[in-house]
């Protein structure tokens, strides 16, 4: 068989770079040699289905669990999981995992003096629909604390994993709300280096994804890498 | 045309809850075709600390060389046992373990052939985006003609084989993950 058509390459900058000095977690565990361009071959362009059954129904919402509900503010985030030629990715799997409205994680590592939520673990599953399509009931998580540098706040965000179609387009990506002060302040997010790319990871806050009388909403679409015209994929 | 790529951020200190499932770094089942092996390694940092907070993904073809997935179209047989995915999170020395089969080889650009690989999926607090790498089998005559490792100098290439190890247990083969410095990790622009 011939080899099909690998991946599109990443755009200058639209990318972090893996040294970021400012993210102090960089400095010891970013590689010194460039990594090496490798031709994308059957390895690169299949990649993991859904042969694993984690996915739970009911995943959509979790405001509600152990018999009770989440404290904080209601949202619904909703998007559409696409490629680069704005082909929606169907079927496929987005774990999601966030801070609790206080800004803490029910994590046994996280020793931010906020308090936990017995109904809220920030842990979701869901699989988009035939369209690339999602939707998250969820609260909005708060901003917390970091040791990354004096008085480090990390944005309000929500973690975002995909697999798309193959091994080449696994992406885990963060998830900020518009208008965020500390936005600038953060290092992770400016870690990308050209601001069109930065502001991506901003989800737009959208009427039509707002519920009357129920939560506000946010659009939050993923883009994933398109195919290449050419089996080198450049 | 025209939607851009979703930059990467870092998976951060917090996904375990979310993401790890112990029964995920299993990949063989009693039924699953092929020689058994488990591969065990540790994560280092560029102080050769380690590190605990680490994912590691694996993604391989099954004991005849073929890919669970829809674009692997070649005549050879899927294993119904099989699905060729794993993931696993380090513990606090930064050790990670899976428990899989070796692959078959699978073809490469052209009409080269690969020698059996796994692809492998690096994530961790202070990764901005994923590493990718491969680990190679040692002791594996197809390593000396692969389009991938021939691509690579000869003294980063072992960083790619796995070894087994005086002390290694029976069908154990160690694999580290160096992120940075002194023998770092040949890792993948993919």
């Amino acid at each position: 068989m011939s080899t099909p058509a690998g991946y599109r390459r990443e755009a200058p900058g639209s990318h972090p770079p893996t040294a970021h000095p400012a993210y102090a977690s960089t400095q010891k565990r970013s590689p010194a040699h460039e990594p090496i361009r490798i031709e994308h071959t059957l390895s690169e362009i299949t990649g993991p289905g859904l042969g694993w059954e984690i996915v739970r129904a009911g995943d959509a919402d979790i405001t509600r669990c152990n018999g009770g509900v989440a404290l904080g503010e209601r949202i619904i985030v909703a998007g559409r999981v696409m490629d680069e030629d704005g082909r929606g990715v169907p079927h496929t799997l987005v774990e999601i995992w966030q801070a609790n409205a206080a800004g803490r994680y029910a994590h046994p590592n996280d020793r931010h003096d906020a308090p936990l939520d017995p109904y809220f673990s920030g842990i979701a599953r869901i699989l988009t629909d035939g369209d690339g399509s999602y939707r998250l009931t969820t609260v909005k998580p708060g901003a917390y604390p970091w040791r990354n540098h004096y008085n480090a706040w990390r944005p309000q965000h929500i973690h975002f994993s995909l697999f798309g179609p193959s091994f080449a387009t696994r992406l885990i990506t963060q998830m900020y709300f518009p208008g965020d002060p500390l936005l600038t302040l953060d290092p992770i997010f400016n870690s990308v280096p050209d601001e069109a790319a930065r502001l991506r990871l901003v989800a737009a806050f959208d009427m039509h994804v707002t519920v009357p009388e129920h939560a506000l909403g946010y659009r939050f679409d993923i883009v994933l890498r398109g195919r290449g015209a050419t089996p080198t994929g450049i | 045309m025209g939607a851009k790529q979703t930059p990467s951020q870092t998976v951060g200190p917090f996904f375990g809850p979310a993401l790890i499932d112990e029964g995920l770094a299993i990949l063989v089942r009693p039924a699953t075709r092929g020689e058994r092996v488990t591969i065990e390694g540790r994560v280092l940092d560029g102080d050769r600390a380690p590190v605990p907070d680490a994912m590691i993904e694996i993604w391989q073809a099954n004991a005849d060389g073929r890919y669970n997935h829809p674009e692997d179209t070649q005549e050879k047989l899927l294993d119904a046992h099989f699905h060729g995915f794993g993931r696993a999170a380090t513990d606090n020395e930064g050790w990670y373990r899976f428990h899989t089969i070796k692959p078959g080889p699978v073809p490469g650009i052209g009409t080269t052939l690969q020698a059996p690989h796994i692809n492998v999926a690096i994530f961790a607090r202070g990764l901005l985006k994923r590493l990718a790498t491969r680990i190679y089998f040692p002791d594996e005559p197809l390593n000396a003609n692969d389009p991938v490792l021939n691509s690579i100098s000869p003294q980063r290439r072992p960083t790619l084989i796995a070894t087994a190890g005086p002390h290694s247990a029976e069908h154990t083969l160690r694999f580290d993950i160096v992120l940075q410095g002194e023998n770092e990790t040949v890792f993948f622009d993919i």
